[in-house]
């Protein structure tokens, strides 16, 4: 599965990075530190009709984008 | 408790932002500057002495409490986090352009609404710029422009920025030190305890939804995104709606007392500086404070940029004047761009285009 490192990114990185990895791949595992990147990345796969789950490892978050 | 699936819920919490603003207006503060960030942070640099100008001192709890706000919603919603290293004097430069760009145009982006519900023509011509600007740090966040990664660092260091205007707070409200204006819209003001409620409050709630003027209009032309945006339209809509009861909506280019010029270009271009700017820095001027408050340190660093920038600009004739009412000869005076304001707004854009076109994200090797 494609990762995509956008920790410690700048608001909208992590969501550009998300959305162009997205149009290349159908499952995709994000890597952010925030809370509110994490936020935006899970409604950005809502809206593109994907599914995501997210858990906490040490200090930053995973959201796993899957079909 | 979720705000992020629901534009109305989102709409909703700019209402509130809204309520907050109407109410600062009705108990003192200047009724077509409720809420600014450039001017409130221009007027804390003034009560420290940082700049002369005697209409604009007056520290502003109104900034305090968006700290404090931001930063116990963050606490306790355990999303506190102390990063920073992500090019921070870069981010000190993009303060100063953001405070330059806005106190040409004589507003922040929250300014530039709250001006809009007024019937301020000049704020919907400088729209243009603004959405302009937007754009052009669109097109270099396309090309790969990044200011680098922030790392985790000191807990505590996330919270001086937080600390440090407490401490400004607690010198104002409880000491002499500072400069207090006594006319013109430093004067103009809520009382400290409903100016601090009202700024934490609306702190809050700014983190929580993640308000951001810059943001909202970026995320409709990246993502055609309409989240962002809907806080701002409940934000428009409760000003308007005050503005037209109060008889202060005046549709015009020309209104005297509202804090406004009519210089076209000068408004387009000193928002284009505020829009590129805020793209750059991940964040119009309210979403740094927020962040700052949130404990990024690099977000800190670019509210002390505009602090500063506030000093300067009023320390070198930069800032606009607003068109007024002469008091003796009662004539129309119309407000305007000085030379200087006009070549330190070029000396950002510049700038800008230097520093969107130097940092590039680095590829994984």
């Amino acid at each position: 599965m494609i990762e995509v490192d956008a920790r410690g990114l700048s608001c909208p990185e992590p969501v550009m990075m998300t959305y162009d990895a997205l149009k290349k791949n159908k499952e995709v595992k994000v890597l952010v530190d925030e809370a509110y990147q994490k936020t935006n990345v899970e409604k950005l796969a809502r809206e593109k009709g994907y599914k995501s789950s997210s858990k906490n490892v040490d200090n930053y978050y995973e959201v796993v984008i899957t079909k | 408790m979720n705000f992020t699936n629901s534009k109305l819920k989102l709409a909703l919490l700019g209402v509130i932002c809204g309520l907050v603003a109407v109410a600062l207006a009705i108990f003192g503060n200047p009724a077509n500057m409720a809420f600014c960030i450039a001017c409130f942070i221009r007027d804390t640099a003034g009560a420290l002495g940082m700049h002369q100008a005697e209409v604009v001192q007056y520290a502003r709890p109104e900034v305090v409490g968006l700290l404090v706000g931001a930063l116990l919603i963050s606490v306790g919603t355990k999303e506190y986090k102390s990063t920073g290293g992500s090019s921070p004097m870069i981010r000190f430069v993009l303060g100063l352009c953001l405070m330059i760009g806005a106190l040409i145009f004589l507003g922040c982006p929250l300014r530039l609404v709250i001006r809009m519900a007024a019937g301020d023509l000049n704020a919907y011509v400088a729209l243009i710029g603004f959405i302009l600007g937007i754009g052009t740090g669109v097109i270099f966040l396309r090309r790969g422009f990044s200011l680098g990664r922030a790392h985790e660092t000191s807990k505590i260091s996330g919270g001086v920025i937080t600390i440090l205007a407490l401490g400004i707070l607690a010198l104002g409200a409880f000491t002499t030190l500072l400069k207090v204006s006594e006319k013109g819209p430093g004067s103009m003001h809520a009382p400290i305890i409903l100016s601090l409620i009202g700024g934490m409050i609306f702190g809050a709630i700014a983190q929580k939804s993640r308000m951001c003027f810059a943001g909202s209009i970026r995320d409709v032309m990246l993502l055609k995104n309409f989240d962002l945006l809907s806080i701002i339209g409940g934000f428009f809509v409760v000003m308007l709606i005050y503005n037209l009861v109060t008889g202060n909506f005046v549709v015009g280019f020309n209104t005297p007392g509202i804090i406004a010029h009519s210089e076209h270009l000068w408004n387009i271009l000193g928002m284009y500086v505020v829009g590129f700017a805020a793209v750059l820095a991940g964040g119009c001027p309210l979403r740094q404070v927020i962040l700052a408050g949130q404990g990024s340190n690099d977000s800190a660093v670019t509210v002390i940029g505009m602090l500063v920038g506030g000093a300067i600009c009023h320390n070198f004739g930069l800032a606009s004047s607003g068109t007024a009412i002469n008091p003796e000869t009662k004539e129309l005076v119309k407000g305007a761009v000085t030379t200087n304001g006009k070549i330190a707004c070029l000396i950002c854009i510049v700038a800008l285009f230097i520093i969107a076109l130097t940092c590039k994200r680095e590829e994984k090797k």
